[in-house]
């Protein structure tokens, strides 16, 4: 074991030690991680997954903003007591365009990975105002001002490039469009033919039922989609993953 | 000054490193330490075999047990189905208006309603089922759409005012706001509230109310405010409110209108459970 006797080389020689250290870890990280890119059975190509329509990735960025993911997860866990709770487990691919992803690591109140079409939008409006008028045992705080700050989509060009940057195959034609469908997303008189085409199975409505887009309208339209995508009904996972 | 360490009989021999004239013994491990390590290298090893581990070119090892979560979690809940599909077949079976007749399908029914209830209705009607404001109470005798086993069933299954269900219960009263005077509209939210049992906020109207009343609003909720549960008109004469008998939010109620919805359950739970949790619903106090 000559090459083991030179450890002291090593160990009186911080430097030298740092640099061996890290390569030590980075063999670690190759092993572990890299494989996760290519190996078959830890990329699962699954149906209906699109990118975030700009209303919806809005109110994606309102529910970072405001910390949701704080205390609520977005990662229903393959255990039966949750697929029974929330619904089917969540996949991999159902966080694919998440930058960053909202899987979430506590639960103070419960996870919305598939919380879409689960409530009506009043519900939501009425919840989010005050959410112990329809859960007395709830201690989530109130989010009023929500519905009250009106929103213009401004800077909604750069947030859907940014997300392209990263990743998000949003195409050069959904970003000339984008203001146009943010607007017409919250108006159910819109013509949103084209929307829908772009982003298949956007809910197009007016969210907090009153005029105008607010913020409460960009938020309620992703909770309403999340988890949505994906129809098991004809989409089986494969159980041996 | 410095001091030779002294090496004493009993004492192992030096590592032979010499750190500023400090020496360290070369102390064995403990055998069982030894061991100990040497048995989770060899488990480490058996595990790799047994479990999903090493990866290859295109897939990693799938291990010799064949495990995997979403496997597990199919099987798991393939158990339990299998434990219940006996009386879950029995409750589906059944006549509705006589589930209450067998003790044993009962008690089933309503302990598994109770979970189905605390998980997709909880957030609405609430926990104990007291409702809220827009939700209605499923504690009392007050039913909006009829409150036999039958109805519950209906509603359940169907829910109200939603899109995805063409046979969901479906009424919608107009926004009067865009029909009455807005004067009419404060002499009808008036006999309203003298109707229900209340006081009227300004009794001078009360009378011209009545006239609006009968004329607009007896055809659903009826002549003597006592409502239509086939067209889900809440009944008026009493003092139970679904969102709230005051003035002001009458005043809304009649200008902009109401519109509740409810989704199909049909679609998210099975008929047992459904059948499970209308069992339920009906025993809370005001099953009819």
């Amino acid at each position: 074991m000559a090459l083991l006797d030179k450890h002291k080389i090593l160990e009186t020689n911080a430097t030298l030690l740092l640099v061996f250290s890290f390569l030590v870890v980075t063999i670690g990280g190759i092993v572990q991680i890299t494989p996760l890119f290519y190996l078959e059975n830890t990329i699962e190509e699954v149906d209906g997954m699109r990118p975030y329509s700009p209303l919806e990735l809005t109110g994606r960025n309102i529910y970072i903003r405001e910390g949701c993911y704080v205390c609520h997860s977005q990662m229903i866990r393959p255990m039966r007591d949750e697929v029974e709770r929330y619904g089917h487990y969540s996949l991999a691919a159902e966080s694919m365009y998440d930058h960053p992803f909202q899987w979430g690591s506590k639960r103070t109140g419960p996870d919305l990975a598939r919380v879409g079409g689960r409530y009506s939008d009043d519900w939501h409006i009425v919840h989010l105002r005050d959410p112990q008028s329809v859960v007395p045992e709830s201690i989530m705080p109130k989010y009023g001002f929500l519905e009250r700050t009106m929103i213009e989509p401004d800077y909604i060009e750069d947030l859907l490039r940014a997300n392209r940057f990263v990743g998000v195959p949003y195409t050069d034609e959904m970003i000339a469009n984008a203001a146009a469908d943010f607007r017409a997303q919250a108006d159910a008189d819109s013509d949103f033919d084209d929307l829908l085409e772009r982003y298949p199975g956007a809910q197009v409505r007016n969210f907090d039922s009153q005029p105008g887009i607010s913020e409460a309208d960009a938020l309620v339209a992703y909770l309403q989609m999340l988890g949505t995508l994906v129809d098991f009904s004809t989409f089986t996972p494969d159980a041996s993953r | 000054m410095s001091k030779k360490p002294v090496q004493q009989n009993k004492d192992p021999e030096t590592t032979g490193h010499s750190w500023d004239g400090i020496e360290e013994f070369n102390n064995p491990l403990p055998k069982w330490w030894v061991w100990v390590f040497y048995a989770t290298i060899v488990w480490g090893i058996g595990y790799t075999i047994a479990y999903p581990a090493w990866p290859l070119v295109n897939q990693a090892t799938a291990g010799l047990l064949g495990y995997s979560t979403r496997g597990e979690v199919a099987e798991d809940i393939a158990e339990f189905e299998a434990q219940n599909a006996e009386i879950n077949a029995r409750l589906e079976g059944v006549e509705l208006a006589s589930i209450g007749d067998d003790p044993e399908i009962y008690s089933f029914a309503v302990s598994s309603g109770e979970a189905v209830f605390r998980t997709w209705c909880a957030q609405c009607h609430g926990s104990g089922a007291a409702g809220a404001v827009g939700y209605p109470n499923l504690l009392d005798d007050d039913w909006l759409w009829g409150g036999d086993m039958e109805a519950i069933h209906y509603t359940i299954s169907h829910g109200i005012r939603n899109e995805e269900d063409f046979d969901a219960h479906y009424s919608e009263m107009p926004a009067f706001g865009e029909l009455l005077e807005p004067e009419e509209i404060v002499q009808v939210v008036n006999y309203v509230q003298v109707l229900s049992g209340g006081q009227a906020a300004d009794p001078s109207q009360v009378e011209a109310g009545e006239v609006v009343y009968l004329d607009q609003c007896s055809a659903c909720h009826g002549e003597a405010g006592e409502g239509d549960i086939f067209q889900g008109a809440p009944n008026l004469s009493d003092a139970i409110w679904l969102y709230g008998g005051d003035y002001e939010t009458l005043m809304e109620t009649v200008t902009y209108s109401r519109f509740g919805v409810m989704p199909p359950w049909q679609t998210r739970l099975t008929e047992a459970q459904i059948r499970a949790v209308t069992a339920y619903v009906h025993q809370l106090g005001g099953g009819e």
